[in-house]
Parts: structure tokens; sequence; C-alpha cells
């Protein structure tokens, strides 16, 4: 009765080549070796659906709105063949009495291998009054769901670091995933909301692995957050020739200049939008025209105006502690630097190509 | 039999945001008292405070990520409400206005049909059902309606194959423990299988069309906006540069608010009319025929508010919207009332049944730009059964306009638009009625409310090509103009000014309320369309909009499977991480945290 994945997309019409060339796409994507494709499309093609919980807590819904945005899998593609969503308050048919026993149901079932999706911050202060789902409080709630949970995804900026809610001065007493779960493995994905294909290629790496992928300090996956923003952005180059547009609709906005002068945060920010872009890779906040947030960063609310030049060189660790000057005298040096680095990352991201995974 | 109970269904699922409702039912299961509760709070409005004017947008922006859009329009606008109040010199570009138009009208469109399909269907449609339909019938029944191409035996097969396989794999997921089966399901089994083919079909069409806020704003959800304008520049004449960049990158210009992008925003424009009119208008007529009984349900109040939006002259001259500005009292349609947005006391909000607390008394009500509050839970510890709802019972504040509940959204817009003589929304009202072969007060209903907003999709996907054919127009004659620089600088500013950016959001009439001095916020009030429908109980004991719909000929046909409730809260689009908000004037002492 079971059916597994492989026979569910043969009985849909998906064709195993199509399967692999996802996976080949997502390890590529991911940097992980030729190997890992192949392994992704072995696990992921004998596995029942694992279990997936996913709680609100002070959010906005615009993680979920994402996640829908996601090309490839695409969310019908995730919910019908690679995972089984139990518990998701905007999808979901049940609500009320209904939902909170299909939450209980799949919690006792699935204990201690279920993977728990969190978005938003958990607010605790009033004993956790600012928020509740069914009169009972989210970090009551956080706390029952995530001890028999295998992992745990932070889900956006606000799961992750306690994101908006958590700006000064934190009139909730927000607070994030990581500081309140210590005893289970926790991945980051922040972003106001991710990229959805960072989101869903996080998920794709568990199933595959059943083990949450790289992480780096703040805890994100290094295969995504590895870099910034300004040394994969297109236009570096005008960074680097000291081409600044000014204003957002002068000349130099018109001809794509770099936007730092209008307080581009993109050179302290770690994320993936410069590369994998934003919906099926049509644009970019820089590409049109605005500059980053910074909005995968911790604390990125609180980092003064989003308009206000950043008075730094691009990125003091790695000109080593190079003098503090702001413009393109700078940015000559930073790009000399991260030229050196580029090239290094580049032989280190080998490509999974269809061919590899079918040998 | 049942006996006279409450009723509580929390967490409302398929909205936005976190809702409860409490509903006193009868020994029959009518519905004789519903409260409806908001249950998380942020304090968005007070991490606002001394913030620069200019960043508001994307922290108002984050109030909800569903209407993704509305509230960083709301801002931008709030601000620039100000400064043209300050100085009335003060304009946008009519390219920026343009390109607004188009983002809004994409917004509701997008919003609407991902509602209809994604969070209102499963309380009409029965996904088991579609099992046992017959795709040879559902084809026909699909071609009966629709010229959409998507309607052969073999597609109709290929999706109940996926459902059937799905089901059978014993992994409901998300549709898991539902209503299935319940009575309240009227729809035959080749209905309920054409509207699961389209549920998924939403699903691929929905991530497309955002494309559209991607060009403008680079990204969706959360797309990006500038107060002065639109933050991407137009780059159709080539960067025209030497050697390396991007002006260089195959063809393609600088921003993506080049040829390319513009050619995908027509695509998405074009997109959008198709499949509102072949798949959303001929489903909703559908399906309403089969759930007539709904068009004499959940009327609620009768009061309808609409701020308008989506000028044709720029936004200082209301005259110019496509939707108007007013109030429509006691179903009257007769008579648009005007709206005076600074007299005190017409726009209010009242904290009677709200956790907060006013410094002259909780009974008055206090206009937006002199908005006093202060968060004051007085609720249960939690875990708790119920609410204490004779008390304060919800996040969500009360406003009324001129003492009177408001229903505000896309039913409030259609009738202000019929109202005001609006040909288009006049013949398509008038059509729907005919075709469902209902009187005109259906539309005061459960059912005219989710009709209406499929009427307005139509509508505003249709004035879309107007816009952008007029924004390629001004391009063509050298027209680049998407930014207002002039008052950039806050030093440039007034020492004190204060605006308000009004707009309609997907759920109805939105308006920001901004008070600036030195350059700085002081006050930031975000009054909020489900703050309108979804709030709770006025000093006069006055329901709001669900409250009242709920109270309106309900019957439970079993207390536990509340699905009579979903269909008419439901109805309303509720976004309840928008309505809740809160502001502290006096900064006192806010939560102290400690992690162990």
């Amino acid at each position: 009765m079971q059916g597994s994945l492989i026979d569910s997309l043969a009985r849909q019409g998906i064709t195993r080549r199509a399967f692999l060339k996802y996976c080949a796409m997502l390890a590529s994507m991911m940097a992980l070796p030729p190997s890992a494709g192949r392994a992704m499309a072995e696990a992921m093609a004998t596995a029942r659906r694992p279990s997936v919980i996913w709680l609100p807590f002070q959010e906005c819904t615009g993680c979920t709105e994402s996640i829908t945005r996601s090309h490839s899998p695409s969310i019908e593609g995730m919910i019908f063949d690679l995972i089984s969503l139990d518990y998701q308050e905007t999808l979901m048919a049940a609500a009320g009495h209904q939902a909170e026993e299909a939450l209980h149901a799949t919690m006792k079932s699935n204990h201690g291998k279920y993977l728990l999706i969190v978005d938003g911050s958990i607010p605790l202060g009033m004993n956790g009054a600012y928020s509740c789902i069914a009169g009972r409080s989210n970090v009551d709630l956080l706390k029952e769901t995530a001890s028999g949970a295998a992992a745990i995804v932070a889900m956006g900026s606000c799961a992750s670091y306690g994101g908006i809610p958590k700006a000064n001065p934190n009139p909730t007493g927000a607070v994030s995933v990581s500081d309140l779960v210590k005893d289970k493995p926790i991945v980051n994905i922040p972003g106001c909301p991710p990229i959805p294909v960072v989101m869903t290629g996080v998920l794709a790496h568990y199933l595959t692995f059943g083990a949450l992928p790289e992480l780096d300090a703040k805890g994100r996956p290094k295969a995504f957050f590895g870099e910034t923003i300004h040394d994969r952005c297109y236009r570096r180059p005008f960074y680097d020739q000291g081409k600044f547009a000014k204003t957002f609709d002068d000349e130099g906005a018109r001809r794509g200049w770099c936007l730092f002068e209008l307080g581009c945060k993109g050179p302290v920010t770690y994320n993936a939008c410069a590369t994998v872009k934003w919906n099926g890779g049509t644009s970019w906040p820089v590409e049109s025209g605005h500059g980053c947030l910074g909005c995968s960063e911790p604390d990125f609310w609180d980092g003064g105006s989003f308009y206000k030049a950043l008075s730094m060189p691009a990125d003091p660790l790695k000109l080593g502690g190079a003098a503090a000057v702001a413009g393109a005298a700078a940015g000559v040096a930073v790009s000399v630097a991260n030229r050196v680095k580029k090239g290094a990352a580049k032989a280190s991201h080998e490509k999974a190509t269809l061919a590899d995974l079918e040998k | 039999m049942t006996t006279a109970q409450r009723v509580v269904v929390d967490p409302i699922t398929r909205i936005e945001g976190h809702l409860r409702i409490e509903a006193e039912t009868d020994a029959d299961g009518r519905i004789t008292q519903a409260y409806s509760a908001g249950t998380m709070v942020r304090g968005i409005e007070i991490i606002l405070r001394g913030r620069d004017p200019r960043d508001a947008w994307a922290f108002a922006q984050r109030i909800c990520g569903v209407c993704t859009l509305v509230h960083g329009i709301a801002s931008v606008r709030s601000v620039e409400d100000a400064l043209h109040r300050a100085i009335p010199s003060y304009s946008l570009p009519p390219n920026a206005e343009l390109i607004r138009n188009l983002m809004i009208a994409a917004q509701h469109v997008h919003d609407h049909v991902m509602h209809f399909y994604h969070l209102h269907a499963l309380d009409w449609v029965d996904v088991v059902s579609a099992l046992k339909a017959d795709p040879k019938a559902t084809s026909q029944l699909a071609q009966a309606i629709s010229g959409y191409s998507k309607s052969s035996p073999g597609y109709f097969a290929d999706v109940q194959k996926k459902v059937k396989t799905f089901v059978e794999q014993g992994q409901l997921g998300i549709f898991a423990n539902a209503y299935w089966g319940h009575p309240a399901y009227k729809l035959p089994p080749e209905a309920n299988l054409m509207a699961v083919a389209h549920y998924l079909d939403a699903l691929a069409w929905q991530r497309d069309v955002v494309k559209l806020h991607a060009i403008f704003g680079g990204k969706n959800p959360h797309p990006n906006f500038v107060v002065g304008g639109v933050p991407s520049a137009i780059s159709v004449q080539g960067g025209g540069g030497h050697g390396k960049g991007p002006q260089h990158r195959g063809g393609q210009d600088a921003t993506a608010l080049n040829m390319v992008g513009l050619q995908t925003v027509a695509n998405v424009i074009k997109a959008m009319r198709d499949f509102v009119d072949q798949v959303y208008v001929p489903d909703t007529l559908a399906i309403a025929g089969f759930y007539k009984d709904w068009a004499s349900r959940g009327e609620g109040l009768g009061n309808f508010l609409s701020f308008g939006d989506l000028p044709s002259k720029g936004v200082w001259d209301p005259d110019s919207y496509l939707i108007p500005r007013g109030v429509i009292l006691d179903r009257d349609l007769s008579k648009i009332h005007p709206i005076d947005l600074d007299n005190d006391a017409e726009i209010q909000e009242f904290v009677s049944h709200s956790w907060y607390k006013y410094a002259g008394g909780d009974a008055q009500g206090l206009h937006p730009f002199k908005g006093e509050t202060e968060l004051n839970y007085t609720g249960p510890k939690p875990p708790y059964q119920h609410l204490d709802v004779e008390q304060k019972y919800s996040w969500l504040k009360s406003p009324r306009w001129k003492g009177k509940a408001m229903e505000v959204g896309p039913l409030a817009r259609v009738l202000m638009m019929v109202a005001k003589g609006d040909k288009q929304a006049k013949e398509l009202v008038g059509l729907t009625l005919k075709t469902l072969d209902v009187p005109v007060a259906a539309l005061y209903s459960t059912l005219g409310r989710t009709a209406a907003r499929t009427l307005e999709s139509k509508l505003l996907a249709d004035a879309m090509q107007g816009w952008f054919d007029q924004l390629m127009a001004n391009i063509k004659a050298g027209d680049l103009r998407t930014f207002n620089d002039q008052y950039w600088d806050p030093s440039t500013w007034p020492r004190h000014m204060q605006g308000v950016g009004l707009m309609e959001a997907p759920r109805g009439g939105l308006s920001h309320w901004i008070v600036v001095d030195d350059g700085k916020i002081s006050n930031y009030q975000a009054v909020v369309p489900s703050t309108w429908n979804a709030g709770p109980r006025d000093a006069q004991g006055q329901p709001g909009a669900y409250e009242a719909a709920l109270q309106h000929n309900h019957v439970m046909a079993d207390p536990r499977q509340p699905i009579e409730i979903l269909r008419t809260i439901h109805s309303f689009d509720p976004c309840i991480a928008c309505a809740v908000h809160v502001t502290d004037p006096d900064g006192e002492e806010l939560v102290q945290v400690k992690i162990k």
C-alpha cells in the first residue's frame, strides 16, 4: 500500500530521468559532489514521505507564501511527493479541534522522527499571552513539539534570530527558536522571507541525508549563505570602477550602477539572492534598483537606516583589518582580495551533470 | 440533537495569522452570539517610533506577508502625504503611479485567486469525493462553462490519479482529519474534481504571475518600495558603456525594468486576465450555483467603507480613482457618504473589549492621529479554555466611522463602484445575479462576499492593460522618471508634519497614519482591513463584521465540525497579523526578557 516515491512519480508520469535531473540540480546548487545527487535520488526514491510539522508563531505568513513560490520543487510537488505536511495552518483543510487532533496524532505516531519547521519568533512576555494558538502560548507549544522532533528548521529571520518582533524595543519579549531549544539540531534559514529554493533545497538535503547541511557560525547552511551579496553582485564591476547611482532614477541608476551610496547592505549580507535570484530567476532586489536591506542577518532591523551608506570597507574581515575607507578606493582593494577567494570557491564548486548521475 | 453550548474554533486555519472564534449555540445548533479574537501581537508600531520615516515601509510591510505589498504602499503614501500637506507642490512622477497601480492590482488578483482556491475552496469542495468523478464527464462540465485549454478527459484523469495515489499512500498531510463527507458539501464529484484540478493549476499560476512584482520590486513576497516613487529605474536605452558590465550581458539592460522585463509584465497581465476569465469566474459561478442557501446567510453589518484607490490623475485626486472613496449605510446604494479623514469624530478606534488601555478611559474612541494606546493584557493566563467575552478578549481594536461598525473589502468596493455608476461593475453584478438567479439581496451574504471578490478580480485584471499601455506610451515619449528626489533628505522637511497613507488592500480599506517630528517618526498607527472586519465589540456592544455575520442565520449541523463558521469567516479572507497593532506613546517600560 505504501508506495515509494519513485513508484508514485512513475505513476504520475514523471520520468526517472527528470527526477535525476532535479537531484543533480539540487546537488549542484548546494555545491555537493556529483555522488550526492545520486544519493539524493536513491534516498528520496525509497522513502515513505517523512512527516513535517510547521508551527506559526509571531509571523506574517510571508515565509509560507514564499515557499509556495518555489519553482523547483514546487509546493505541490513537495506535498504530494517529498514530505507529508501534517500540520500547516495556512494550507490545511482542518481547523480548531480537528487541526489540534491532527497535530497530536502526528507527534505521537512519528515521535522522534518528524521534522519541525517554525516560522515567527516566540514572545516570552506576559507568560506568553502575546501569542497563543488554541489557548496555548507559543513557548509552551514549541517546547512540547520540539521534544519529539528529529530536527528543527527555523524558517525566516524571525524564527532564526527574533526578526522584526525583536527589533528595538522588542515590545513582546520575542526570541528565536535557538534561544529556547538547546537539545535538538537546528538549522536557521534566515531571510525576510527566505528565498524559496533555499527553503526547499535545505529540506531536500535533510530528506536525503537524514541530517542537516553544514552550517556557519550563525546556524545557516553554508551552501547558500557562504558568500556576501556584494561578492556575487552583477553590479560589482561598477563598484570597482567607482560608479555609483546617486538617486533612484538618475542616469547611473538606469545604467545599473552600484547602489552602495543609496544604502545597499550587500557587502555585509550573506545570502544567495545575487546568484539564485527570486521568482524563478526573474530578478532580485538590486537588479530592480533597490539596495539590499540585509534581511538575512541577525538584527538587521536595528542596523541604522536602509538608505544610509555603509561607512566601512566592504568586508573588513576579508581585508584583515585594513583601514576603513568608504567608497571606490576601498572597493578596488576589496575586489582584488575577493577575486582570489572567488577563484578558490569556483574550483571547489563542482557541478554535477545528468551524465554523472546516470553512470 | 445537540444542547446549547459554546463552540471554540482555534486555530481558524486557511487564513493569515492567529484567529479564534468563540460562538454560543442554542439547542438547535443555531449561533446566537459570536466573538472574534486575535491572539497574537508583535507591536510593530512601537518598534517604528523614533525611526527614519523613509525606512517605515519595510517595517510596516512585515505586518503581513500575504497581502505583501499593501502596507509598504500605505506607508510610503503616508510619508508622501505628510510632505504634500506641508509642501503642496510635492508630487510623484506619473510612471511611479502607474507602476504602483500595476503592482496593487496584481496583488489583488493574485491574492484573490489564492484565497479562493487555496484558502476558501476546501470549505465548498470535497477532495475525497473527487475520486468518484468520471473524468470524461468532468471534461464535459469544464468545457460547458469555459474555454480553458486544460479540459481534456486525460487531464482530469491524470489529476484524479495523482490524488488517488496520494490518498492510497495513507499520508493525507494537509488534507488529513478534515470534513470530507460532511453533508454540507453539495458539489457533484465532477465539480469537485474540476475544482481540485484548478487548485493545483492555481498554485502553478500564482508562482508565475508574481514575476510582475519581481520586475518592479525585486522579489515577492515583500517587494521593495521607496518614498517618492518606485525603486527600479527604467532601463530601456541600453547601457552604452565600454568593457565589462551589465550593459553587455547578452543584450540585457542594466535593471530588471528593461524591454525583457516589460515583456514579462505584459505576459503576466495576459496570464492574469486569462486565468480570471477562463477559470476563476466560471468556477465561482459554477460552485455558487450549488450553494445558493449561502446567499441568505452571513449578512453582516450592511455598512460599507472604502478609502478608494487606483488613481488615474495622481493619488491626491480621489475623484480620479477607479475604486471610489466613501461610505454606504444600511445597504442604501443611492447615497455615498463622504469621509472626512481629519475629523476627530469620524474615524475612531475603541478598546473597550481589546487588550489595551486609554488614559482617558476605555469608553472613548480616539482618532488615529491622536492614537493613544498601551498594551494591557487582562485575559486568562495560557493555557486557557475560554476567553472572558464580557471583558476584553482580543488584540484587535474596534475601528468605527461616526460610531458605526463598517465592513470593508471586495464587497464594499464593488458596491461602491456600482453606487458610483461604474458601467462594467454594474454589468458584472447584474450578470452574476442573473446567472445564479438570485435577488439583489443575495449580495449581502457569505456567498455575495465571495462572489464580489471574483468580480473585483476581473475588474482589476482588465484595468491593468490600460495602465501598462500608458506606461509604455510614456517610455516611448522619453519620459523615464520614476522617482522624485526633491525632499528625499529628511533635513529638508518641516520640523513637524503628519500624513495618512490610504489604499485598498485585498481585504479592504487600509490607512497608515504617521506623525513626524524632526525627521523621525513620533507616532505611527495602522488601521487595517481585518481590524474593521474582525475587531471585537465596541463600548456600545456593537459587534464587528465577523461577529455580526456569524450571528445571522447559521445552524451548525455538528458543533464539533465547524464548517459553517469557516465558510463565513473565510468569506472575509481574514488577515489577522495585519489587524493587530499597538502603539505606546509614553514609552513606558516594556517587557524584560531573560533567557536561561
